[in-house]
């Protein structure tokens, strides 16, 4: 007996949800990404106006000053949608996890220069507690964003942040021998340390940002633009040539995230800016308004990391900065 | 030689003391939503950690489920298994939760991010971030799940459009609308404790066990896999509750109102799973009724037990809920029997073997109001004259169903109930004693309700006719109706009856396929 499938009315009757058919053609089949994320929010005939926000609904494209055609114009270059994005990580904290069971087992931070130890207390772990902030941006920007290809992206960034502090974290506790000094120190340092308070001051200046996207800017783009270069590529970089090559390992994680980071900022950025000059002039004008200050509060910082190289650090990697931007459409 | 830590004390280090008291904006100002509501939080430091589960842990347990769901979902679809259900009737249940679920998941997304920007606790912070994720994942492991029976479906065609449109979805839409329009206490109230602790459930179970009973490995698969993550979620909802009860005794009444606010809306919800439950499964392990009985009037009941030393009673009407398990899935199946021609899934009168098992189910009502009820329109159809309801329904203000439900607690079931409330000169109609105390305590919320059948009489739903309001929802004229002569049903049919083996190969090929 054998069994004729090809009798079976199998033939599919359509291939495509209708929301992405109408973005991508009905019979070219959608990738797991585009169904995940396409359309998938809410865009119209809201019950109630949020008592949080009662001049608006609940989803609004008024909730930024940027204006777009279409809110779903940008994708990740990625691709993540939840599946994707926890795989990915997967794979990198399995990779962090040999890295911190190397160093814990071989006592690889054992023949650390005191000097070299303190200044990566001074410099990296306070950094848990602008992971922590920047989590709170980027949930905010789930939030009161607009359009799943951007929220959800907040969503995985904030994620990664609080996988960062709890990094960061754990290097102090490696110092320290599972005491939590450092990190009482840098708590302290990040509440009252002049060289913190620039930077923290910022940082709860864009908490109060009303504009979303203005949120995203500067957090994402300025401040982790800054930040991450002058950090984990040159400060830990310098370590390594000092005798410290340990924290390579230990902030590998951090390194590649910056990278991603990176690409998905520039993509909406160039998105963005090239929707409408308007939205160019708007992107310039608020880069305009916050890179210098956050340069400046970024200033102590440096000088923590590279003594007196630090100005000179710090001016190179805002070079950087702006060529960035500029090639995505963003004049400064 | 390092000291040893426990998980407790780790997780503490790595996360407690993340945050931090803001000096150079207010503390107001940057977690604007923490006071409004009148909940008193004295220290954020006694929230106990539901779970205790770090980022990179996450990573690695989530990443491990996924592979496992995306591979059953991919040979679900290579193998063709849609053919091995129990029939194609069954799908019916599968349009309700892509249409009227999923995007619940995505609303709860979006909100537990609010959540987790807006508390300054830590603790909680956290836990309401790692609820968000989940419910991206649910979101779109359900839309991946799906996906495969859309290509052989009708009626799932267009789940996000007709969410924010169609009048039977106003019904999710606006019970999580109104939780997402509220404040961030008030909504972890709703959604953990109300939705996700109370109920879900009876929403989870009747749909995954319908799912196995009716041979879907797939939807099986991703409720499975969802359901790890739902008890860190219930885990929340208690745990928030006794937190904010343990926080200040000012927080019993406000916490006591909001539970039994959203326990009435999240039980006027379930009346389509009530539905669902009775009436689409072609094999069904459980009735409403007992569900009810097990998930809450047993599991509730205890859990109120405990938390009666909070001072915490039972919500408001759990009475009148439990004597209506006997009613609501035949009275919300009336509904929809009537107005199956404007749904975008199929709806049948039960078979004979059906009915004698909802007579035995409910011994007590089945036979004495419904049974009768069936027959009658069995016997109109068979005449020619299968009644449709062309006129649009009067909607309750604050759940949306249609006004259907009767004086069950009052003892006349065969009486429509309805409620009249009066705000700045009009009048507002509610289906129930629940449902007016919810519009008369917020009435300037509720009259803002995007009511679908007063949005078609005003002209925003496409035009005046019913086919106009059909097309302006997505729906195809085939998505709706008796699921007798349906098409799904015909597919199906195609499907099944076509698998020829040689010893019955007068079967004829399918037209289709031959063209």
């Amino acid at each position: 007996m054998s069994l004729n499938i090809a009798a079976k009315e199998i033939k599919p009757l359509r291939q495509n949800y209708g929301h992405i058919a109408r973005r991508i053609g009905e019979h070219k089949p959608a990738t797991r990404y585009q169904e995940a994320v396409y359309d998938v929010q809410p865009t119209t005939n809201f019950h109630y106006p949020p008592s949080w926000d009662p001049g608006r609904q609940l989803y609004d494209t008024a909730r930024t000053a940027i204006v777009m055609q279409d809110w779903y114009s940008f994708t990740d270059p990625r691709q993540f949608y939840y599946t994707s994005y926890v795989a990915a990580r997967a794979k990198q904290q399995e990779i962090m996890e040999s890295n911190f069971e190397l160093v814990e087992k071989r006592n690889l931070l054992q023949g650390l220069q005191p000097e070299l130890a303190d200044q990566i207390r001074q410099v990296l772990i306070p950094l848990r507690h602008y992971e922590y902030g920047a989590n709170m941006n980027n949930q905010d920007i789930c939030h009161r964003g607009y359009g799943t290809t951007i929220t959800s992206l907040a969503s995985f960034n904030g994620f990664d942040r609080i996988g960062m502090a709890q990094y960061v974290s754990r290097i102090a506790l490696l110092l320290d021998g599972n005491e939590e000094t450092s990190l009482n120190v840098a708590k302290q340092a990040w509440l009252n340390d002049p060289a913190w308070q620039g930077l923290r001051h910022v940082m709860e200046d864009s908490f109060v940002l009303d504009d979303w996207f203005e949120i995203l800017l500067v957090q994402d783009v300025l401040m982790d633009g800054l930040l991450y270069p002058l950090i984990y590529e040159r400060f830990i970089s310098q370590v390594a040539a000092q005798g410290g090559s340990t924290f390579l390992m230990l902030t590998q994680f951090m390194n590649e995230w910056s990278e991603e980071n990176t690409r998905w900022t520039n993509q909406l950025l160039k998105v963005t800016a090239s929707e409408s000059t308007e939205n160019a002039a708007l992107l310039a004008q608020w880069t305009q308004a916050w890179l210098a200050r956050i340069e400046a509060a970024l200033a102590p910082i440096a000088q923590l990391a590279f003594g007196e190289q630090g100005a000179e650090q710090l001016a190179a990697v805002k070079a950087e900065l702006v060529t960035r931007l500029a090639k995505q459409g963003v004049k400064v | 030689m390092a000291k040893k830590l426990n998980m407790r004390k780790r997780y503490e280090l790595l996360t407690r003391g993340l945050g931090w008291e803001p000096s150079y904006q207010s503390k107001d100002k940057v977690f604007a939503q923490e006071a409004y509501e009148g909940i008193k939080i004295t220290d954020w430091s006694k929230w106990e950690d539901p779970f205790r589960l770090t980022a990179d842990a996450y990573w690695k347990y989530q990443a491990e489920k996924d592979k496992k769901l995306y591979a059953v979902m991919d040979s679900f679809a290579q193998n063709n298994a849609h053919l091995n259900l129990a029939d194609a009737s069954y799908v019916n249940a599968l349009k309700l939760f892509i249409q009227g679920v999923s995007p619940l998941e995505y609303a709860a997304h979006r909100n537990f991010a609010r959540l987790a920007r807006q508390f300054s606790g830590e603790g909680a912070q956290i836990a309401c971030q790692m609820q968000s994720i989940d419910e991206l994942r649910h979101a779109q492991t359900q839309i991946h799940t799906i996906s495969h029976y859309n290509k052989h479906f009708h009626g799932m065609h267009d789940p996000f459009h007709m969410f924010d449109r169609v009048w039977y979805l106003s019904v999710p839409k606006s019970y999580f609308d109104d939780a997402s329009a509220a404040g961030p206490f008030e909504y972890i109230t709703s959604v953990s404790f109300s939705f996700e602790y109370l109920l879900t459930n009876l929403l989870f179970v009747p749909f995954m066990s319908g799912a196995a009973y009716n041979g879907d490995m797939a939807t099986v698969t991703f409720g499975f896999s969802a359901q790890s993550d739902e008890s860190r979620h219930m885990t929340l909802g208690l745990e928030i509750i006794k937190f904010l009860l343990e926080q200040h005794e000012d927080n019993l009444p406000i916490v006591q109102g909001w539970i039994d606010k959203h326990f009435w809306r999240a039980y006027r919800l379930l009346g389509l799973v009530a539905m669902m439950q009775d009436y689409f499964l072609p094999e069904s392990p459980m009735s409403w009724k007992e569900g009810w009985q097990i998930y809450f009037v047993e599991n509730a009941g205890a859990l109120f037990n405990d938390l009666g030393r909070y001072g915490l009673k039972m919500p408001k009407y759990h009475e009148i809920a439990t004597a209506e398990a006997d009613h609501i899935s035949h009275q919300v199946f009336g509904i929809f029997y009537n107005y199956i021609h404007a749904a975008a899934f199929n709806l049948g009168l039960p078979s004979e073997q059906k009915m004698n098992w909802l007579s035995e189910k409910y011994p007590d009502t089945f036979d004495k109001y419904y049974r009768p009820r069936m027959e009658m329109w069995a016997e109109m159809a068979k005449d020619g004259k299968r009644f449709f309801n062309m006129g649009l329904p009067q909607l309750c203000q604050v759940c949306q169903i249609p006004m259907g439900f009767t004086e069950i607690a009052k003892g006349d079931p065969m009486q429509v109930a309805y409620r009249v409330s009066e705000f700045k000169g009009e009048k507002f109609h509610t289906c129930s004693d629940g449902c007016k105390d919810i519009f008369d305590h917020e009435p300037e919320k509720y009259v803002n309700a995007w009511l679908p059948v007063h949005q078609i009489f005003q002209g925003n739903c496409g035009g005046a006719a019913v086919p106009d309001v059909l097309n302006w929802y997505h729906f195809h004229p085939e998505d709706g109706g008796d699921y007798a002569g349906s098409a799904d049903e015909a597919r199906w049919k195609a499907m099944k009856g076509a698998v020829t083996t040689e010893s019955t190969e007068t079967t004829k090929p399918i037209q289709a396929d031959a063209a």
